[in-house]
Formats: C-alpha cells, structure tokens, sequence
C-alpha cells in the first residue's frame, strides 16, 4: 500500500474534543428514490479542517449523500446542518459548499481561466480581483502556463486540475470531492494524492471525499466512514478501521481478512477465548469487547499479522496455533501470498515480507506449516 | 470489408432509387421540348418562364416569409418543450405535455390541418380574431407542427450533454436561469440551428395544412406547385425543383465541410494536449 | 446591445426557480390552445348537421326562449347521422381498410429496402458513416412535393420506364404504371424511406459488434448470428421506424391524390373530397374522428417507445 504522507507530528482530533462542534452535521437523513431507500437514517458529524472520506462500493449510498450535503438532492428525511445553518429548502447556488465533479465539469466552451474565474464572476467580484485570484490558484495547481487553453487541448491530469483550482478559488469552507482520482492512473493518482492532502492543510478547508477505493481513502484521509447499502457500517481513522473493525462487513471490506466462526468458551477481564473448529484450536483475543458464553462470534485476524513457520512451536498451551499445507503462493516483489489449507479444509491467507531471496525461499508448495498469532491480533466480531 | 456483398449491393439500390428521380428531374429541366420523358435538345428557356412567372414568384416569397417566422417561433417554443422535458424532471401534467408534444410527429396532416381551420373558424366567430385566413393563420398553423420536430431534436442533444456541466455552474453560485443562457445554451446551439432549419424545411414543404388554412390571397409555394402538378407536368417544376436541389446540396456541402475541418482541428488540439501533458 | 442582453439576463436570473414555470407554460398553453382544442372542436362538429351558411355547420347548442311559455331552455343537439353514414356506407369502410393495407405494404417495403440500408451504414468505417448518412437525408431536404412529381414522368405511360421497357423490348407498347396502387406504393415508399433507416440506423450503430464475434465464436454462422442476435436487438429500431411510416401513411394525402388512380382510395383523400368538393365539414369531421380512433392504438405505443426512449438516453 502506498505510504501516509508526511504529517505534522501533533495531530488534532477534534472528534475526540468534546468542546469541539462540528462543521457539519449530518443528522438521520434518509434519502430514498420511490420504493428504493439510498440513505438510510445517517447520522455524522464533520469538524473543521478534517479531510474525510466516505468509503464504499456502488449502491453504498456515499454519492447521495454528497450530493445532498451540495444540494443538488434534498433528504427525504432528517436535516443537514453546515456551520450550524439548516440547509433545507436552500439551493446548490445558496451554500457556502463547493463542489469537484468526478467528470470535472469543465465548461467546453469557456478558457480554462474563464472556467476558474466563473465563480467569482457569480459572485460580482471586482474584475482586477478576479484576475489575481485566478492566477494564484492557477500558480497553485501548476497550471500558470495554460490559461488560454480550451478543456479538449488539455490532458486528463491537467483538466482535473482545473477542476480543482475552479472549485477552490471561492475559498470555500467545505469542498465535497467525487471520485476525484478516478480517471487517472496509478502514478498520477499516487502524486496527486500527495498534493491534494498539502493544499487541504495549506488552505485550511475541510475536505469530503467520495471513493471506493479503500487505499486513496486510507493514504489521504484523517477518518473514513465506511458505507454499506444506505448505512455508516463504521466511522473511524484509518487504523481503527483497519485493526478494529466493528463488523464482519468493514472487516472484509478494508483489505484482506481471515475469518474464524467459533463460540465464545470464557471471558475474563478484556480477554476472550473463543473455540473455532474451522480454526482447529482455540483462540485468545485480548483488548477484546467482553461476549458472554456461548455466543456465536468471528474472530477476525488480518493476513500480516501471521506467521508462518516450517519448524512446529515448542512448547505453547495449543492456544494462537495451528498447522496447515501450503497450497499456493503469490509473490509479488515485496511480500509473497500463503494460502495455507488446514485439515478442516478452511483456507487461510498468511502475507509475509521476502526476507530472504525468492531462490532461497524456505517455504514452498506443499510444506507443511505452522500458523501463529499473537493474541492482540485479532478482532471479535459478533455482527 | 472490401468485399461487394449483398449489403454493398443494397445500399447502392437504396441511393439509386432515393436519387435517380432526382437526377432525371434535373436533367430534363434543360430539355427543349415539354416532354419531360424523351430528351429533344438542351435549353434554359424553362429557366427563364420560372423567372418570369409572378404568380410562382409571389407564392414563393410567401412561403418563405412563413416559414421564417414559423421557424423562429418554433425553435423558441420546441426549445422550452425540449428544456422541460429533460431537465425538469417529473412536473404535474408531464404526460398530457409529453404526448402532445410527440403526438403531431406522426399525424396525419389531414387531421392537423382540418382542425386548426376548424379551430380558426371558431375563433373568429367568437372572438373576432383571426379575422379572416392568411398568412397568420398558416404561421400558427406551421409553428405548431413543427415544434415537436425542434423538441425532439433539443431533446435529443441535451440527453447527450452532460449534466454535470448544469450542476457545476449551480454549485459555483449561478441561478437557474443564468446557468440556461451562459452554459446551455452555447453547447445546444448546434441543435438549434438544426431545428431551425428542419422546421424551415417542413414549412416551406408543407402542402396539406395550408390548403386547409389559408385563405385568398395567401397561396403557398407548394400549393401553387400542387395545383400544376396536378394537371400535368411542367418542366418549369423541374428548372424549380434543380434550383431547390442545388440550394440544399450546396449548404450540406458547405456544411460538412465546415464540420468536418472543426473535427480535425479538435483531434490536432487532443494529439496536443495528450503530448504536453 | 450586450448591456440591453445583460441587465435582460439578470432580470430573469431573479426569477429562480419559478421560471421553470413559465418555460413550461409557454409551450404547454401554445399546444392545449393549438393542439388540444382544435381536436374537441372537430369532434363537436362532427355531431352537427351541413347546412347553407357561413360557416357551414349548425351549431350544437341553442337558447330556445319562448316567451308566451315563459320558459328558456337550453337545447344541445347531437347529429350521430353522420357517423352512420361512415358505418353503413361501403365508401368509407373500404377507404378505410384499404388506408390500412397501403399503408402497412408501404411501411413492409420501407423495411425491406432500408434495413440494408441502415445496417450497411452501421456496419460500415465509422468515418464514412457521416457522409453515408448525410446522403440518405438529403433528398429528405428537397421538396417531397417536388419528387413526387419526379415520378410521374417516371411512371407514366410514355414515361422514362415505360420507355425504357419498350426499348429493351419486354414490352410493346406503352405501359401506365401511374394511376394504380403500385404507383402509389412506390411514391409513399420513396417519401417514407428516410423515417425507416433512420432509427434504424440509430439502433443498429449502437449494436456492441462483439456480440457478432462472440457468436461467430462460438460457432454461429454469419446469417445465424443475423437473426438470432442482431435482428431482436434492433426491434425497438424497427418498431420506431414502422411507426413513424405506418402512421402518417395511412391518412396520406398528397401521394395517392398525384400517383394513384380513381380507385386509390384512402383516407387522406376521403376527407378532403368531403370537406373541399362536398363542402360537408361534420362529414369530414366525422372522418378525422374516426380516423383517429382507428390511429389511437399505434399513436400510443408509439409514444409509449418514445418516452422509452429518453428515459434511457437520460
């Protein structure tokens, strides 16, 4: 996965801040289209300067939902506050919200500084004004060179700038960004992931932004709402929704994940042994949320978390342990994929970093490992 | 697929026989003799009777009075019916609006014209206007056939454009109808232009719903080319009906023409950009 | 001028929302005016009598006040003679049924000579389709009055085939193909033709040509994969198309009257005789109004497609 970028060392979390209200506030807003429900009573709440995604697949409910917050639909139920104002009834051109189109939107007919400067000309600004600001956001986005030009004589990368810089020269306090790396390849999206998060801090406006890619919202980021047909299935930072998801479904969603059904043996304190058959051992969760007896649970492990090893382990109670065949192997440079097959027959998926060589692989096909975790790997899951 | 099929065979039936008509007809606009069928000798003398008929000239004038301004009010009405029905999304009446819009499309023009001259007669008995049957009467007449031809060809180009563009603008402050006139309008003009020309076109062409509401004094073209056809053929038809082709083929041509060097120039721009970028 | 356009624009800027009102009612009210109306008028009428007067219908609704009685009624009086004129008299039974049938042969011929067409074009290089396109609309352009005319130095006898016929010797004297119902045939075919290729065209083009490979693929041969697979996915094409021929054709007027003969009888024809030659305007409204109710079906399903249509452009 790509790497976070570098951010400052103290970070606000003002989720965390009681004191702190939101800058949006997404109250049980439904949002359904005749018999079909797309939001299903969401509630959110935004703070200022965060930059937040909306993470889901299609259908989730996450492109209504902008659209909502910009105004181009109204929620068929609950409310909409933005810097503590009501937004019902109050049209696209009234909010103090702007908007990135996942098309860009560029207006073919109009120069690429007619395009950013048309915002401003709505609002009646002074026509001096408009050129310097024009040319800052042009200057900020790189584009300084290009202002004569048309849409069609630019290139996919440089109309998304455009699109950016028109969508910022209002300065507004909210932007809603949709899709915004969708049509550019991978190393474009890589930069551009970079350069959007730098000019959210420089800028100092609170961004959200619609995706279904998991690692754009994971790399860019400060929380993610994870969004499952109309529902929030979690909202989070990046690593709570990576290492402890709330739910089966986040769980699968974000990255690669093993499942084991089992039952709940006993609790004590924060951790749980849980009995897996599929598993073929018992598992010790710690820093687990407490189920009673009995109950039917998942225990959730992610694939780096475990190791691999030829040579069975000495000692142990039995417990965070189990043996398995290789049955295939992927490698893809950095790490290389185990799917190891336990005697039950349940699959499990082991990623471990090449230490050594390919050629001097200790593991390979058909070899008979074993499995091992630690006991604050894994998550219980009970929905 | 170089190969001369059956389909290669077939389109070559299909424009043989939508033009040799034509073809025949512009050859014997120069034959010298009044037979239209055996050929005696080249001659515009039929030319020059087509220039010096006033009665013809007259209609003809008429014609495309009417069907300018028809053509213009058309665009202006099919425009907001081509608008609403895209863009507005469901509204109280949409269906009663959508079939009447769709409905004259395939009328036949016995019925159009028999009930707009029914309507006029009512008219005139109860409100004193339109007083009399004329040119007003057909302008009407005209206007309202033809804008479910503009409709359907606004329409058509405003489901192609995308939405987006409208939402952009609304975001970045502009009110609905500031949106209209400063991005739609400047990308349906093409569509525009089309319709106009369509709706001159089907006015101009128009036979049956004028002779049911005009009135003394107002022939038509096509009436007036109705009436001779009617008892024979006439070769100054023919010198008429090459003129008619040559207008229309030239401005096809130079339309095209034009289309076609925008269309370079647009893939030169895209070949520049993909470079630079 | 452009502050004239300004201070215009701005002004209808504050409007908002409510404009949507007015871009409706514009056309709405036009058409209900236009439209609308005039088809109760004809229907109205079609209940009247003929009579000498200006204009020459009675008039459905009388004030009776008779002032001895000291009563005053209102008096609506419904002629359904004139609908049974159409039902019992073999005229207008026969022009019916046979608007019908020369209006379905001309559309079956429509097909069979512009499905080629629409599919070559499809099927041809994408830069050539423009062009090839442009050429099947022109004649469209030229005056249909004009090549209507066209064939009658064509179909009469001593015209160019029967010339042609004689000089080749198939034939030996002079032969009239004018005046008949092939006549007619041939002239609504060539009026309509470019209302069949081009929905057609339109519903060909955006055919995925990888159905065709994958079923060459899988063994399908060239005419197999035709009408198992092109041919159902065109039908909203060649139900658009037949449609916008069948219809009109059937109350054609202009074609039959100038190619067909005395015993052409249509429709279109029918009521123009009563309402021009006749001078009977409920008779001929009564025409138009059962015509109508013979068309109803077909103008619905068309409309039907047509609104099928836009939602799935939308």
């Amino acid at each position: 996965m790509a790497g976070q970028p570098i951010r400052k060392p103290t970070r606000l979390e003002p989720w965390q801040d009681a004191g702190q209200t939101p800058y949006v506030r997404i109250e049980k807003v439904t949002k359904t289209f005749g018999d079909f429900v797309a939001v299903d009573e969401v509630s959110l709440s935004i703070y200022r300067n965060e930059f937040f995604a909306l993470l889901g697949g299609s259908g989730s409910g996450k492109t209504t939902l902008l659209r909502m917050l910009a105004g181009f639909e109204q929620p068929t139920e609950g409310k909409i506050y933005i810097d503590g104002v009501d937004m019902a009834g109050i049209p696209p051109y009234e909010r103090p919200v702007n908007m990135m189109f996942q098309s860009y939107a560029l207006f073919p007919h109009m120069t690429v500084e007619q395009n950013v400067a048309f915002g401003l000309k709505q609002d009646g600004v002074a026509k001096a004004e408009i050129r310097d600001r024009v040319a800052e956001m042009l200057a900020m986005v790189q584009l300084s060179a290009f202002g004569k030009r048309r849409p069609h004589q630019l290139s996919g990368g440089q109309r998304q700038r455009v699109a950016l810089a028109r969508s910022l020269v209002k300065r507004p306090k909210l932007l809603l960004l949709d899709e915004p790396l969708g049509a550019l390849d991978k190393k474009l999206r890589e930069r551009t992931q970079f350069e959007l998060v730098n000019i959210q801090e420089k800028l100092g406006v609170t961004f959200i932004v619609v995706t279904h890619d998991q690692e754009e919202a994971m790399t860019m980021s400060s929380r993610i709402a994870v969004m499952n047909h109309g529902v929030i299935a979690q909202v989070g930072t990046p690593t709570e929704i990576y290492e402890y998801p709330h739910n089966r479904f986040v769980a699968e969603f974000i990255g690669s994940i093993n499942m084991f059904d089992g039952r709940v043996v006993s609790t004590e304190g924060d951790q749980v042994l849980v009995a897996s058959e599929e598993a073929g051992c018992e598992l010790l969760i710690a820093h687990a949320t407490p189920a009673p007896a009995g109950s039917p649970v998942s225990v959730a492990i992610r694939p780096e978390k475990i190791a691999l090893s030829k040579e069975p382990l000495a000692g142990g109670d039995g417990r965070n342990q189990t043996t398995g065949i290789v049955r295939e192997i992927a490698y893809l440079g950095d790490v290389s994929i185990y799917l190891v097959q336990l005697p039950t027959g349940k699959t499990v998926r082991v990623t471990a970093p090449n230490v050594t060589r390919r050629t001097e692989m200790p593991i390979t096909w058909e070899d008979e490992v074993t499995l091992t975790w630690r006991p604050f790997a894994g998550v219980v899951l009970t929905q | 697929m170089k190969r001369f099929g059956f389909l290669s065979w077939a389109l070559l039936f299909g424009y043989a026989f939508l033009y040799v008509p034509i073809a025949l007809l512009i050859v014997f606009s120069f034959n010298e003799s009044r037979l239209v069928t055996v050929w005696s000798g080249f001659s515009t003398k039929w030319y020059a009777e087509l220039l010096h008929n006033d009665a013809l000239l007259d209609a003809a004038f008429l014609s495309f009075q009417v069907a300018a301004v028809s053509a213009t009010l058309s665009v202006l009405l099919g425009t907001c019916a081509g608008l609403a029905l895209t863009r507005f999304g469901r509204f109280r009446g949409r269906t009663l609006f959508g079939g009447m819009i769709t409905a004259p499309l395939v009328m036949p023009e016995v019925i159009t014209g028999l009930s707009l001259l029914l309507l006029f007669v009512a008219m005139e008995q109860w409100l004193g206007w339109p007083d009399g049957r004329g040119v007003t009467t057909i302008t009407i007449a005209h206007t309202t056939f033809t804008m479910s031809y503009v409709a359907v060809v606004i329409q058509s180009r405003l489901a192609g454009m995308d939405g987006s563009l409208e939402e952009a603008a609304m975001d970045l402050g502009a009110r609905p109808a500031k949106v209209f006139f400063v991005i739609t309008l400047p990308l349906i003009a093409p569509a525009l232009v089309a319709g106009w020309l369509l709706a001159f076109t089907l006015s101009l062409d128009d036979v049956v719903v004028a002779s049911f509401v005009s009135g003394p004094g107002s022939t038509t073209l096509p009436m007036v080319i109705f009436s001779s056809v009617k008892f024979g053929i006439s070769p100054q038809i023919n010198a008429l009906a090459t003129l008619m082709v040559l207008v229309v083929a030239t401005g096809i041509f130079v339309a095209s023409i034009v289309m076609a060097r925008q269309e370079r120039q647009r893939k030169r721009d895209e070949q520049m950009a993909i470079q630079n970028g | 001028m452009r502050a004239v356009l300004s201070v215009l624009v701005s002004g209808l800027s504050r409007i908002g929302l409510w404009g949507r009102g007015v871009v409706v009612a514009i056309p709405y009210l036009w058409l209900l005016l236009f439209f609308m109306v005039p088809f109760l008028i004809v229907f109205g009428i079609s209940f009247s009598e003929s009579i000498i007067a200006q204009p020459p219908y009675s008039s459905l609704v009388e004030w009776l006040t008779d002032e001895d009685a000291g009563t005053s009624k209102l008096q609506i009086l419904l002629n359904i003679s004139n609908y049974f004129r159409l039902g019992g008299d073999d005229l207008y039974i026969l022009a019916y049924l046979n608007s019908l049938r020369i209006a379905a042969v001309t559309t079956l011929m429509c097909l069979a000579i512009g499905y080629p067409m629409a599919y070559a074009i499809a099927k041809a290089d994408p830069a050539r389709r423009g062009p090839l396109m442009m050429l099947v609309i022109l004649p469209f352009w030229t005056s249909f009055l004009i090549r209507i005319y066209a064939w009658i130095g064509i179909l009469k006898g001593n015209g160019v085939i029967s010339n042609l016929l004689e000089w080749v010797g198939i034939t030996s004297g002079p032969v009239e193909i004018l005046y008949s119902d092939w006549a007619v045939y041939i002239g609504m075919t060539y009026c309509y033709l470019p209302f069949m290729v081009l929905p057609l065209y339109s519903t060909l083009e955006k055919m995925d040509p990888s159905l065709l490979e994958a079923a060459a693929d899988l063994g399908s041969r060239p005419f197999k994969s035709f009408l198992s697979i092109t041919l159902p996915l065109s039908l909203p094409g060649i139900i658009a198309g037949s449609l916008l021929v069948f219809i009109p054709a059937v109350g054609e007027f202009v074609t039959p009257e100038l190619l067909g003969g005395p015993d052409t009888l249509m429709i279109g024809r029918v009521l123009w005789n009563e309402f021009f030659a006749n001078r009977d305007w409920p008779v001929a409204s009564a025409v138009a109004i059962a015509l109508l109710l013979v068309l109803v079906i077909p103008i619905m399903i068309f409309q039907h497609v047509q609104g099928k249509q836009a939602e799935a452009g939308r």
